[in-house]
Formats: structure tokens, C-alpha cells, sequence
């Protein structure tokens, strides 16, 4: 259908062939994601043709349901007929707009657009019924719920173009004539209208345009206008001689920002010059500024014990967290990021020198309070809060000052794959490459059966293996492995490989492919499964944990874990979300905040904006959190 | 030290101040250039805001020291720019403070200071010309009596910011004028401004889009070369079309319709292109609603009733627009009664613009009305539309009686209303009373007003004609004003259709056959058509035609000599053959022609004119002429077949005019009988 895909909206007209309409689909579904950004379609789906249900038997529709005419006898008002949309106008809308464009007057043109709720008589024009809102093309008057209309604006004809804007923040309507606006018709409209049309004499033919074509009226510049006193309403809200108290606010939400996230000496500046106090101690800080690092980097057993030592007691309270903590160190082990691993793969000290001395990292919004989420449904804005918006360059925005900080290299390879690796070479460069070679050779003759290891985690356990999972592990495995493999295994002995970025790119290995490591990881994931069968024992079955272990576990049954379908696991990004629940428990223990408060307000925000969506107040419409975002 | 010499014996506080304002002075003369700097900048720091200290130092005479601190080149820069700074601070002050500093020169100063290769003393000065020319106290004929200046305020243009803000600034105030306009776009203002329509800066925008609106205003060769400019590969008007989206500040956005508005006007824009029809008609309607400022609701609605003045169709859409006729309602409901109650400050604010409401509203509603009769209707069935404008007819702001008299102007042009609403209301009696002393505007207006209500269809016609009309007619054809020589004579004529005998003796008498003749030769060829359309109203049924013939049947012969003799347009002459069938229907009057050979002669002639309006004209003449159930018909008859007339007559019933042969042959059945 590609070749159809490039018709201009415009010229094509609504019934055409069906590729033509792909591409008409496409524009439809451009136009409204754009005048409508805030409809969320799969809870309020926004009108898109007549419906062929909710219409009167007199209507006849074509050309896609977007074409209505008469097909009764048109004697009287008592052979009237009209035709709902497919859907109401949703609130989140803020401002709806349809056209109508007059194809024959027929006999009388006694055509009437406006808006009807779900249920009114089908067998009247819209207008004269309780909640039903028409403007009549024979004597230009609207008809507001009444059988008698009030004198509104000019008449039209075969040819005019009748627009219908609903302004759901003040919950009026007015009409346009061929580009031009009427002028408020009703006020104080019901939520839920449906568009409608309806005709009373033959011949009466009309074509409506939900955003399938350009509206000749400017709804957009309507709409920047409804924007722009929005934004106004919200910037000039007004605070009165609370003045004081707001900045003491506002202050102290920066500066809880700023020590959530271990931002010390930032923290510290922001202190001194407001004249605030931080609540937390420095050590605190520092001492959650390593752990979190420590994850960051992937060191989650060091992260394990540094968090056992400062804050004995608390993974023991938590044992869900632990077992989360375990079982992303039984990730990073594969990784070959984990120190347990790391220190038998390159022989390199613990050293926690090796990571750069102001924290560089970049917390995602909101990453920490999923829980704020209303209703269940995934709001971008509120979960990742600034982060959609760039999730294309999601790496360099999550570790943006990396590069620029002195302390060690390490820290410049941004949040890709090879960033352990990268720091592992770094750390290690004075040993002799052979050395990597040779434990790398040695690996070679395991790597290929790694199902084996699956096979070694489950062997002892009593857990039930789904057949299907296992099996298709060794079907994937088959014979893309040995390639895998070979291919690497040339690649890597190859002589003068000396640079650091071709090992980082294409050296990935399981464990950093060290027998001794794997060996590690293999006694490591027993004990997690252990650890899991006896929080089973004590607090009952965990699917969310289950369904975790396997999916960690799964890795295994991969040769290359890193380009496989659970592969997503060994990305660093993954370590955000375990850092920020790890930060707040520390920070509950202490009896702080678990959440910073200026990203409660943040969620807060959102979470009022979609209420307002469902409380039909429209102009959620423009008050959207991340229009205020920079 | 002087001031300390002549220290006060009598301390009081006045005295106190103007003691320190003197030590300010006195500073200004150190010998010591560091000090004289440092007193300039406290001069500065003292006056900021302090109307009274910049009063006292003006008394006290520290302007032509500034001025002569600023000229000196041995002065440094930075105290000339500080002086340029305090004169700046001091003409912010009143506008008494204004004219001291003109009245002491210093426009030439400052100008001559823009010479100077150094920004920042440049930037001073101009913001110093800026406070200075927008002062409505200043003549803006100063900015332009050295030719030189103007081009080099165009090369400032690019040099920075604010030196964009403050010269288009001075322009757009001191444009008041078609010369302004033409110096200034010799001068290449267009491709200098153009650029700083898209500058980041807020204020340069928008200085630079009123300079547009006054240069394109009425004027013709700007407006076309408006047209074809580009902005950044933009045409302007695109430009404008931006500037006027609904969420750009309310200034701009009138102010860029009243641009494409005027260059609409001009003829460079047409008046069915969507930038007209689709943006600037719907922006100034907004313009027009509660929403705004009183000032901006005046501005949209006048610069409204200006883009469809001419434009019946700009005028329908419009009153379609937005309610917009049920919108100026509002207009006249300044001040509220609301306001008077809760708050003087708003009061105050309502009456300032009460009048300007008013007037602007009444424009509107004129140039709404001027075509369509369904618009007349909806306007005067909004509420107390009629009262309102009786009552601005005799409001004393004379910007309302003229708007009020042009509304209901454009509304008399309506059979209808002229036969109901104008009737039932009585506007004929506070327009009778505008029309004594009024100024020639006003007269205009209420004058061709008077035309319409004394159609022979119009009730008020008789209540008129008793309120001793005819004379302060008959003085207006006197005027210097051709207009109002027009409306008078128009008046009369249309008083005279169908009038009964009275009224056209008291026509004639008043009016007198010397102004009569005078009129006829009126330099002003409507004057002349409408002359004549006033002897062809008093010479309509036979008793009157016979009566007035009777008594100036000699003057009138001659002057229909005349106009036939004359290089006269077909009109003309149509409508003195007119005349002259009508004189040939009289009893008596029959014979003022037959006996005249040479009358008959002319009409021969244009019974064979190439115009067959002339030749329909003549032929009715002679009809008249030989029309049988009269007396001496057979008399006529024969003489004139004698002349060759049955000849001729015999000739035109072959005419391929359906009228005219018809008309010869009903003349020539006269004979058959």
C-alpha cells in the first residue's frame, strides 16, 4: 500500500480506492493526534464518521459513513432524520471542531448540524429535543432544545461549509459559515454530545469532515488563543502575600530534589545561597551517593554489602528489595559488571577509586513513584516526567555530564553496554592482553553449551520449569550460537587487537568470559533460588518475582544474551529504577522523604490534569505538566 | 559658590528644594571635567521619577548647559552621554517640560549628536528624540527640515536594538502626512524596516509594524510595493497574517490588521483574498468585543468600518461575524451604571471613552448599512437603535453628531426604514436642528440625509416641508462646498416631485431665477444634472407648467438655449430636452417653443442625433407638440410639417430602437387623425 500512502489529503476525495485510504488514515490520524494531543483514545475515542447504528432509517450513508443523505419522503417535519457519530466528544479536547459541507440543499435545505446526547429521537432534527443543539439551514436560526429557533445567523446552501466548534472549558458552541465565525450559539452544554446531522426533503446531501480533510476555518488559531489564556491563567495565579511562603516552597523542594539524588556539593551551594537548611547530614548523602554509584555502575553485590554495612538491618526488612538487588546481581554477573565476577575475570582490586568523584548521574523522573499512577493506565508524563520527550537520546540525557568529568575515563562511556567493559579494560591496562586471551579461549570450549548452565540452575531446584520456555531456549540456541561463537573466537585472536573499542563492541562475553566467574554465577543463581524458594515459604508465591528469576535465568539460554529477546535486562538503563526503590528505602529508614516532593508535585500534577479529563473539564486540554517542562 | 552667597534667610522647605536643585546646577560649571561628570550623574539619579526636580532644574536653566556639555567635543563620552541621559530623564517629565526643551533647540542637538561614531552616546540621543517627538507637543515637521537626517536615521537602523526601537519609533509618530509618507519611503524606509519585522526583539516588531500601518495608510505607492516585499522569503502580508494569530499580544495584532487593512484600501490587496476575508475582517471584529480594552474596541471598530466601507460583500460577512451588530450595542453602555457605583477611578475611565464608544460604534453601523438592505434592518432592530442615534444627533461631542448623522445616513438610503423606523422615531426633527450652524462636515452628511427623507415616499416629507426647510435649503446652494451645493439642490429636487403648487412657488421664490441660472452653469456637472432635475419637477402638470412658464418663461427658454448650444454631456442635454417636452405640455407654455424657430430647429436636429437618448427625448418634445385634443393643434401640426418635422418623424418609426420608432410612430398617428 506504500504507493498510496503519498496522495495529498486535499484532492483526494473521500471514496476512493482502498489504498488512497490508508493514506487518508494516515493524515486523519496525524491531524487529530495534533489538534487533540491530550485525548487519550483508547479510554475516549474521538469521533471519526456517522454511525450506521445510531441513525434514523431515513438516513443513508456512504463514501466511508462520511456522506449522509435523505432517503425518506420529506412530507413534514414528522419525516425528519438524523445521524449520530460513532463517538462523543471527549473533555480532553479542550476545544472539538467538525465541518459539514453542503453537497445539495435538495428540495427545502432543510438541513440541520449541531450536537445530540447518546438516546435523543432520531426521527427529528437536531435541536428540538432536550439535549439536542441545532443551527437550521433554511432560516439561519439554532435551536436550542426547543421546537422554536431563535434567530442566529445567515442561511445556507448547496456549497456552504457549516463548522461546529464545542468549547468544553466554558462549555459553549458557536458555528462557522464558510470559514468565517458566528458567534456563540449555545451555552451551558451538557458533557457527551455526539455530532449530528440531520435532513427532512429529498435530495439533501451532506459531507462531514472530522479532521479528514483541512477545516477552512483557522481552529487551530482558535485554539493557540484558548492556549494562550490558559497559560496565562496559570502563570499569573495569583499568590497574593503568600509571596514569602511560596519561595520557602519552592526552595526547599530544589534543595530535597538535590539531596534525594546525592547531589551533594550542588546541594550544599543551593543551601548557602538561599540561606536554607539541608535536613540530611553530608555523610548521609555521600554514603547514598556511593550505593546508588555503586548500582549505577552495575557493582550491585558491592552495593549489597556497602548498604549492609551503613545501614545494617535495613535489606533484612526488606527482603523483597534484597531479592530484586540479588537477582540484578545475578544479571550483571552475566553482564560481567559485577565485582564478584569482575575481580575473578581481570584479577582487579574492589576499588571503589575507580568511579568519578561527583555523581554525574541524571535520576529519571519519577521513576521512583509508579505508584502515583491513577487509574493503572501508563502516562508517559507521569512516569518518566522529561524523559519521553527525548527518549531517542535517552543515554546521553540520563548520564549528561559524563564526558566532562575529570576524574577517570571510565566514567565518560556513556550508559551503553560497554561501560563495564570499557572500565574494566581502563582499570586494567597495564596487564598483558594475552592474559584476556588465553581465560577467553579457555571459555570458548564452555561457551558453546551455555543451555547447560540453565539446565545446572534448575536442576536442583523444585520450582516447575515451563516446557516450552525450555525448549525453546535450545531450539534458539542451535545453531546461531556456533556461528556466534566462532565468529568471536576469531575475532578476538586476532593479533594486533589492541583497541578498546573494537574489544568493547564486539567482546561481550558471558561473565566477561571467565570460567572461574561463571562458575560464580552459577553457585550465585542457586542461592537465589534458594533465597526465592524461601521467601516463597515465608510470605508466600511472588509472580512478579518469579517471573523475574526466570527472565534473569533466561539469559543463559542465549549465546549472545546481550542481542536476545530478554536481552533487554543487560542494558544500564535498567539499573535506574532499582537504584531509585534501593534510595528510598534508605531514605524511609532515616525517616525522610521516600519521594523527592517536587516529584510528588509533578505526579500530583499530571494525575489532576488526567482527573480533570475525566471530570469534562476541558481545559486540561492546554494545561498540559509537560507544556511547562523545559 | 553661589548658591551659598545668596543662602535664604527664610528657611522653608520650597526654598530648601530648590536651593539643592540650584547645587545640581552649579555643578554643571566646575572647572573640574571628573566633577561636572559626577554632578551630571547625581542630576541623574536626583530627577528619576521627580517631576517637580525636573521642573525646577529647567527653571533654573540646566538645559542649555547640558545641551552645551553634550556639543562640546572636549567633553568626554561619557558625560555627553549622561547629559543626553538627564535630558532624556527631564523629557519624560510634563509636557510643559517637553516644550522647554524644544523651545531651547534641542532637536537640532540631538540629531547633530547621531553623527558621533560612538553607540552608546547615539543610543542616548535617540531615546532622548524618541521621549521627545513622540510628545504630542512637538512639531513633527522639526524631524524632517534637514534633508540629511532622515537617510541617516535609515543607516542607524542596523547599528542595534534599540537604536531599531527608538527611530521607528520617531517614525511612526512623526508620520502624519502623504509628504511624511513619501519622504520616508524615498528614503527606502521600506527595505529598512521590513528586515525588523522578524527581529527577536518584542518592542522592534512592534514599532516597526506601526510604521508600516501609517506609511501604507491612504497611500497607494506604498501599499503596492508593500506587496511585493519579502521577509526572510516571506511575502509581507504573510508576515502581517502571523502577526495577527490569536495568541500574539492584542497590540500586534491590530496593529497588523489595520496594515493589511489599509493597503486593502489602497487597491493592493483585494477585498475577496483570504488574508482579508479570512484573518484581518474576523481580527477586527474580536477587536470589537468585551473582552478588550475600550481603547482597542474603539481602534478595531473604526478601522472595521474603514476596510468595508467600499465593499458590500466585506459588509455582509461582517455583520455576520461574531453577533457583531448585537456586539457594538454594547458600545453605548458607557459608563455603566455599575461602574458609577463601585468605582470612580472606572467611572472616569468609562466617560473618557463614552464618547469615543459612541462614534466609533456609529461609523460602523454606517459603513455596515451602506448596501445591504437586510443589514439596515438587522441594525435598526437592535435594541433602542433608533433612540440612540436621535439622541447622538444632539450629543455635544461634535465627533458623535458627525458619526450619529452618517449612521443614520447610510440608514435612510432604506425605503423601508425611511417608511417606518425614521418616521416613527421623528429623526427629522434633531436633524433639522443639526443642520442650524453645523460645520460643513456635519452639514454634508445631515444634509444628504435630509435628501432621502424627502423622498415623495417618505412620511417625514411633510413634516419637513413645514419646519421651513426650503429656505435653509436654497442658502446651502450658496455654499462654497460643492457637496453641499449638491445636497441642497438635491433636496429641492426631490421636494419638488410630485409637490403641489405652493411648494414650487415657494421653490422658485426662495430660491430665486438668478441662483437658479447661477446653478445652472455650477462649474460642478452634478450640481447642473441636479438643477435640471429640479426644473423638471416644478414643470410637471400642465396648470403648474403653464404657471411658471407664464412668469419665467423667458429666463428658462434662454437657459435651455444655452445648455443645448453648450459642450454638454448626453446627460445634460437629455435631461434639458426633458425639460423642454415638459415646458411643450404645458397650455400656454406650447407657444414659448413654437414660436421660437430656432427651439425648433435644435430639436430637429437631435431628433437626428447619433444618441437615440437624445433622439427619444426630442421626439417626446415634439409629440407634446402636435398632440391633437388640444387647442391649436392643427395650427401646430401644419407648421411643423412645414419644417420637415413629419419627414424626420417618418424616418425614426424605421429606427431599429423599439422605443423610439414606436414614440415616432404614435407622433405621427397625431397627423393621421
Amino acid at each position: 500500500h506504500s504507493a498510496g500512502l503519498h496522495y495529498p489529503g486535499a484532492s483526494v476525495p473521500a471514496y476512493s480506492t482502498f489504498c488512497c485510504l490508508s493514506g487518508d488514515e494516515q493524515d486523519l490520524n496525524e491531524r487529530l493526534k495534533r489538534l487533540y494531543p491530550a485525548v487519550n483514545e483508547e479510554e475516549t475515542p474521538l469521533p471519526r464518521s456517522w454511525s450506521p447504528k445510531d441513525k434514523y432509517s431515513y438516513i443513508g450513508l456512504s463514501q466511508n459513513n462520511l456522506r449522509v443523505h435523505y432517503k425518506g419522503h420529506g412530507k413534514n417535519h414528522k419525516d425528519a432524520a438524523s445521524v449520530r457519530a460513532t463517538h462523543p466528544i471527549p473533555a480532553a479536547c479542550g476545544i472539538y471542531y467538525f465541518e459539514v459541507k453542503i453537497v445539495s440543499k435538495g428540495r427545502d435545505g432543510y438541513m440541520g448540524i449541531g450536537l445530540s446526547a447518546q438516546g435523543v429521537n432520531m426521527n427529528r432534527l437536531p435541536g428540538w429535543d432536550k439535549h439536542s443543539y441545532g443551527y437550521h439551514g433554511d432560516d439561519g436560526h439554532s435551536f436550542c432544545s426547543s421546537g422554536t429557533g431563535h434567530p442566529y445567523g445567515p442561511t445556507f446552501t448547496t456549497g456552504d461549509v457549516i463548522g461546529c466548534c464545542v468549547n468544553l472549558i466554558n462549555n459553549t458552541c458557536f458555528y462557522t459559515k464558510n470559514g468565517i465565525s458566528l458567534g456563540v450559539a449555545f451555552t451551558d452544554l451538557p458533557p457527551n454530545l455526539y455530532p449530528t446531522v440531520g435532513l427532512q426533503t429529498p435530495g439533501e446531501i451532506v459531507d462531514a469532515n472530522f479532521g479528514q480533510q483541512p477545516f477552512v476555518f483557522d481552529i487551530e488559531d482558535y485554539m493557540s488563543e484558548w492556549r494562550a489564556k490558559i497559560h496565562g491563567m496559570i502563570a499569573r495565579f495569583p499568590i497574593g502575600d503568600r509571596l514569602g511562603e511560596w519561595q520557602a516552597v519552592l526552595q526547599n523542594m530544589v534543595s530535597s530534589y538535590l539531596v534525594h539524588h546525592g547531589y551533594c556539593a550542588t546541594a550544599t551551594s543551593f543551601a548557602r545561597a538561599t540561606q536554607t537548611m539541608i535536613q540530611e547530614d553530608q555523610t548521609s548523602i555521600k554514603n547514598r551517593q556511593r550505593i546508588q554509584k555503586l548500582v549505577l555502575a552495575g557493582r550491585v553485590g558491592e552495593a549489597i554489602e556497602a548498604t549492609q554495612q551503613l545501614y545494617p538491618g535495613l535489606l533484612e526488612r526488606n527482603p523483597n528489595l534484597l531479592f530484586v538487588l540479588k537477582c540484578r546481581q545475578f544479571v550483571e554477573m552475566v553482564n560481567g559488571t559485577d565485582s564478584e565476577v569482575r575481580c575473578l575475570a581481570i584479577r582487579s582490586p574492589k576499588s571503589q577509586d575507580s568511579y568519578p568523584g561527583s555523581p554525574n548521574l541524571s535520576p529519571r523522573h519519577g521513576a521512583s513513584n509508579p505508584h502515583l499512577h491513577t487509574g493503572g493506565t501508563e502516562s508517559p508524563t507521569c512516569s518518566n516526567g522529561v524523559t519521553p520527550l527525548k527518549s531517542k537520546n535517552r543515554s546521553s540525557i540520563k548520564y549528561p555530564s559524563a564526558s566532562s568529568s575529570a576524574s577517570s575515563s571510565t566514567s565518560s562511556s556513556p550508559s551503553s553496554i560497554n561501560y563495564s567493559e570499557s572500565n574494566s579494560s581502563d582499570s586494567t591496562k597495564s596487564q598483558p592482553r594475552s592474559a584476556n586471551s588465553t581465560q577467553e579461549t579457555r571459555w570458548e570450549t564452555l561457551e558453546k553449551k551455555p543451555n547447560i548452565y540453565i539446565y545446572i540452575l534448575y536442576i536442583d531446584s523444585e520450582m516447575e520449569i515451563e516446557a516450552e520456555h525450555y525448549s525453546n531456549g535450545v531450539v534458539d540456541g542451535s545453531s546461531a550460537r556456533i556461528m556466534n561463537g566462532t565468529y568471536k573466537h576469531e575475532e578476538i585472536l586476532q593479533p594486533d587487537d589492541n583497541s578498546v573499542d573494537e574489544e568493547c563492541s564486539n567482546g561481550r562475553q558471558l561473565c566477561g568470559g571467565n570460567q572461574a566467574a561463571t562458575e560464580r554465577m552459577i553457585q550465585f543463581g542457586r542461592e537465589l533460588q534458594a533465597l526465592n524458594e524461601q521467601l516463597c515459604r515465608e510470605y508466600g508465591k511472588n509472580a512478579a518475582h518469579k517471573k523475574m528469576l526466570q527472565d534473569a535465568f533466561s539469559l543463559l539460554a542465549y549465546s549472545d544474551p546481550w542481542n536476545c529477546p530478554v536481552g533487554q535486562q543487560l542494558d544500564p538503563t535498567q539499573r535506574e529504577s532499582l537504584c531509585s526503590a534501593l534510595n528510598s528505602a534508605i531514605l524511609e529508614s532515616q525517616n525522610l522523604p521516600k519521594h523527592p516532593p517536587l516529584m510528588l508535585a509533578l505526579g500530583q500534577a499530571t494525575a489532576c490534569v488526567q482527573l480533570m479529563a475525566r471530570v469534562r473539564s476541558g481545559s486540561c486540554s492546554f494545561a498540559r505538566v509537560d507544556n511547562f517542562l523545559h | 559658590m553661589a548658591c551659598l552667597l545668596e543662602a535664604p534667610l527664610r528657611i522653608s522647605v520650597l526654598s530648601e528644594v530648590t536651593a539643592t536643585s540650584r547645587h545640581y546646577v552649579d555643578r554643571l560649571f566646575d572647572p573640574d571635567p571628573q566633577k561636572v561628570l559626577q554632578g551630571v550623574i547625581d542630576m541623574k539619579n536626583a530627577v528619576i521619577g521627580n517631576n517637580k526636580q525636573k521642573a525646577n532644574l529647567i527653571v533654573l536653566g540646566a538645559v542649555p548647559r547640558l545641551l552645551y556639555l553634550l556639543q562640546q567635543s572636549s567633553s568626554g563620552l561619557d558625560l555627553r552621554t549622561e547629559c543626553a541621559v538627564v535630558l532624556g530623564s527631564l523629557a519624560m517629565g510634563t509636557e510643559n517640560n517637553i516644550k522647554s526643551l524644544v523651545d531651547c533647540h534641542i532637536i537640532p542637538a540631538l540629531l547633530q549628536g547621531l553623527l558621533s561614531p560612538e553607540l552608546i552616546f547615539i543610543e542616548a540621543c535617540l531615546r532622548c528624540l524618541r521621549t521627545v517627538f513622540i510628545s504630542p507637543v512637538t512639531p513633527v515637521q522639526l524631524l524632517y527640515t534637514d534633508p540629511t537626517v532622515i537617510p541617516h536615521l535609515m543607516s542607524l537602523l542596523s547599528s542595534s536594538q534599540k537604536t531599531q526601537e527608538y527611530i521607528t519609533q520617531i517614525f511612526s509618530h512623526c508620520c502624519k502626512t502623504s509628504d511624511h509618507q513619501t519622504v520616508l519611503f524615498n528614503h527606502s524606509a521600506v527595505q529598512h524596516i521590513a528586515p525588523l519585522l522578524i527581529s527577536p526583539s518584542y518592542k522592534v516588531r512592534m514599532q516597526a509594524l506601526k510604521c508600516f500601518s501609517v506609511l501604507a495608510y491612504e497611500n497607494t505607492q506604498v501599499s503596492m510595493t508593500l506587496v511585493n516585499v519579502l521577509v526572510d522569503g516571506e511575502p509581507l502580508s504573510q508576515v502581517f497574517v502571523r502577526m495577527m494569530q490569536r495568541d500574539q499580544p492584542v497590540e500586534m495584532q491590530l496593529t497588523a490588521a489595520k496594515c493589511l487593512t489599509f493597503m486593502c484600501r489602497a487597491g493592493a490587496i483585494q477585498t475577496e483574498e483570504s488574508c482579508i476575508v479570512l484573518k484581518t475582517l474576523p481580527c477586527l471584529v474580536r477587536m470589537c468585543s468585551k473582552d478588550h480594552l475600550l481603547e482597542e474596541r474603539v481602534d478595531g471598530a473604526e478601522t472595521l468600518a474603514y476596510l468595508i466601507e467600499p465593499d458590500v460583500e466585506l459588509q455582509r460577512i461582517a455583520s455576520t461575524t461574531d453577533h457583531l451588530v448585537a456586539m457594538l450595542a454594547d458600545y453605548f453602555k458607557y459608563p455603566s451604571s455599575v461602574s458609577a457605583i463601585t468605582d470612580i477611578k472606572r467611572l472616569d475611565h468609562d466617560l473618557k471613552h463614552a464618547h469615543e464608544l459612541r462614534q466609533a460604534a456609529f461609523k460602523l453601523y454606517a459603513s455596515l448599512g451602506s448596501n445591504d438592505e437586510d443589514i439596515r434592518k438587522k441594525i435598526t432592530d437592535t435594541e433602542n437603535m433608533m433612540d440612540r442615534i436621535v439622541s447622538g444627533l444632539s450629543e455635544s461631542s461634535i465627533k458623535v453628531r458627525l458619526a450619529a448623522v452618517r449612521c443614520l445616513h447610510s440608514l435612510s438610503r432604506s425605503v423601508q426604514q425611511l417608511r417606518t423606523s425614521f418616521h416613527d422615531h421623528a429623526v427629522w426633527k434633531p436633524l433639522m436642528k443639526l443642520l442650524q450652524n453645523a460645520p460643513d462636515d456635519v452639514l454634508i452628511m445631515a444634509s444628504s440625509t435630509l435628501c432621502n427623507l424627502l423622498l415623495e415616499f417618505s412620511p417625514s416629507k411633510e413634516p419637513i416641508l413645514e419646519s421651513g426647510v426650503i429656505e435653509l435649503l436654497c442658502s446651502l446652494t450658496q455654499s462654497d462646498s460643492p457637496a453641499l451645493r449638491i445636497n441642497g439642490i438635491w433636496a429641492l429636487m426631490n421636494m419638488a416631485f410630485q409637490a403641489d403648487q405652493k411648494v414650487k412657488v415657494e421653490i422658485v421664490g426662495c430660491l430665486g431665477t438668478e441662483q437658479l441660472f447661477r446653478l445652472l452653469s455650477d462649474p460642478d456637472n452634478s450640481v447642473l444634472m441636479k438643477t435640471l432635475g429640479l426644473l423638471r419637477n416644478l414643470l410637471s402638470t400642465r396648470p403648474h407648467i403653464d404657471q411658471i412658464m407664464s412668469s419665467h418663461g423667458k429666463q428658462i427658454m434662454q437657459a435651455v438655449t444655452l445648455i443645448l448650444e453648450a459642450e454638454q454631456s448626453i446627460e445634460v442635454k437629455e435631461q434639458t430636452l426633458c425639460i423642454l417636452a415638459n415646458i411643450a405640455d404645458g397650455n400656454t407654455a406650447k407657444d414659448l417653443i413654437m414660436t421660437n424657430d430656432d427651439m425648433l430647429q435644435k430639436i430637429k436636429y437631435y431628433m437626428s442625433h447619433s444618441s437615440v437618448k437624445l433622439q427619444l427625448a426630442a421626439t417626446f418634445c415634439i409629440s407634446n407638440l402636435i398632440w391633437n385634443e388640444e387647442d391649436g393643434s392643427q395650427e401646430r401640426q401644419d407648421k411643423l410639417r412645414e419644417l420637415g418635422f413629419v419627414d424626420v418623424l417618418h424616418k425614426l418609426s424605421q429606427a431599429s430602437d423599439p422605443n423610439l420608432s414606436d414614440r415616432a410612430k404614435t407622433a405621427m398617428q397625431q397627423y393621421l387623425a
